[in-house]
């Protein structure tokens, strides 16, 4: 418990000194929202309608942004190496690198999101099903993530072969977050997505450390 | 029962022994299954000669889910039993489930043009199918890009099983996502009972895709065997 939390900590630290790119992925998330509004044109009645959407794909696409850097740094300068043969499973390690990647990318995006809402005239009653969803499916895309992170480390040209892995395994993430929104702002109640999104939480939580670890592993020997 | 095709060369043997079975069985089924979609096959009274489409679309989505199985299957007993000859089955079987996937999405494509007026709709079937080749292409991919061949095997066979648990979470929750908007109202093909007239060469169609299947699996992995004995010789010459 005691390395997890080192761990944790360390891995925290190291995103948020000076060129850890914690802040990159919030200043992308930004600036992808921004782009919206230029592209489809400033109308109120459109923002509303896209906006919950809008904000949950560039949400995906900033996490995915942020992937190679839960691995690969550690990779590439032997000390992932050292980590896996500490004493503290690989498993273990992989949910501490997963809480510290959640920290630094998911919950930044947790506090922006509801501002950029604001700015896409996303109705006023769909914010907390907003926070509520994003608080639940921002770390499974760090879970789902750090599997693919796993797979593709060490390998050449990794990103855009980690976007064709992750992105699918994405979509029902996705799907539910912005269902919860439609749902409270249409009053059926955002209840039972947020309910599927925790679920998916827990399988995550529960499986996707096992596959992550089990992947580097074998890029490790 | 399993190891006993462990073995790299009885396994091939066998397979070259089922070889031209197969492929006579292809060719005999495809060619009866295809006289009989194309020429004995009544017209629908509603969809006209279209509705040939349905002999080809059918069989070929059909063959896209089962092979990503296959895959999958192959997948868990090269991880679980270090089987020798499943990683290769699994990583030939790819390819073949990605083209299946585009000729049923091609093929759907140009039935939907005269049927609904439109190639594409964002349908929970067509979105889950979409979603199943970008699976395959991401499996094939990883393939592609790690250079050991033993690291390669590995972390493919995760990235299926990974796949393969969120195949069925991906199509609940795509089915979901249409149902809770708009309820399907085109899209009521499979509730509706099929004519005996029909459902005889689709079922033949159906038996000749997946022979062909197996046919063209057997060579690709005849490649496959041959291309590591080729390694594992100018391995051995360069040592």
């Amino acid at each position: 418990m005691k390395a997890f939390g080192r761990l944790f900590a360390r891995d925290v630290g190291l995103a948020f000194r000076h060129g850890g790119g914690a802040g990159l992925a919030i200043a992308f998330f930004v600036l992808t929202v921004t782009l919206f509004p230029l592209g489809i044109g400033p109308g109120p009645e459109i923002l509303a309608r896209v906006g919950a959407g809008v904000v949950w794909v560039a949400a995906l696409l900033a996490t995915l942004l942020s992937l190679d850097r839960m691995f690969q740094a550690d990779y590439e300068d032997g000390s992932l190496d050292l980590l896996a043969l500490a004493p503290l499973p690989l498993e273990a390690t992989v949910l501490a690198k997963c809480a510290a990647h959640w920290v630094t990318t998911g919950v930044p995006l947790l506090i922006a999101a509801p501002i950029l809402a604001l700015l896409l005239n996303l109705d006023i009653t769909g914010l907390g099903a907003l926070l509520l969803a994003m608080l639940l499916g921002t770390p499974i895309l760090s879970i789902v993530g750090a599997i693919g992170a796993a797979l593709t480390v060490g390998v050449r040209r990794g990103g855009a072969l980690l976007s064709i892995l992750v992105l699918p395994l994405y979509i029902p993430v996705l799907i539910f977050g912005v269902g919860a929104i439609d749902g409270a702002i249409s009053g059926l109640g955002a209840k039972p997505h947020l309910l599927v999104l925790g679920a998916f939480l827990l399988g995550a939580l529960a499986l996707g450390p096992w596959a992550a670890a089990a992947s580097l592993r074998l890029n490790l020997d | 029962m399993l190891h006993r095709f462990a073995n790299p060369a009885r396994f091939g043997r066998i397979i070259a022994a089922i070889l031209p079975w197969s492929a006579g069985l292809t060719v005999v089924l495809l060619a009866v299954g295809l006289y009989l979609a194309l020429f004995v096959v009544p017209p629908d009274y509603q969809q006209k000669e279209t509705v040939r489409i349905m002999f080809v679309h059918v069989p070929a989505a059909w063959m896209a889910t089962m092979i990503y199985a296959v895959m999958a299957v192959a997948s868990a007993s090269a991880l679980i039993w270090k089987h020798p000859v499943a990683d290769l089955t699994a990583k030939a079987s790819a390819p073949i489930g990605a083209g299946f996937t585009f000729v049923a999405l091609a093929t759907g494509a140009l039935w939907g043009q005269p049927m609904w007026g439109t190639w594409w709709v964002w349908a929970a079937r067509l979105t889950s199918v979409l979603i199943l080749f970008f699976l395959y292409l991401g499996y094939i991919a990883l393939w592609e890009a790690i250079e050991d061949p033993g690291r390669a095997a590995k972390a493919a066979a995760i990235l299926a099983l990974v796949g393969a648990a969120n195949l069925p979470i991906i199509k609940f929750s795509v089915d979901w996502w249409n149902t809770l908007h708009q309820p399907s109202s085109i899209l009521k093909l499979s509730g509706s009972t099929i004519h005996a007239s029909m459902l005889y060469p689709l079922l033949v169609m159906i038996a000749g895709f997946t022979a062909f299947f197996v046919t063209v699996l057997i060579i690709r992995v005849q490649g496959e065997l041959a291309a590591r004995r080729v390694r594992a010789r100018s391995l051995g010459a360069d040592g």
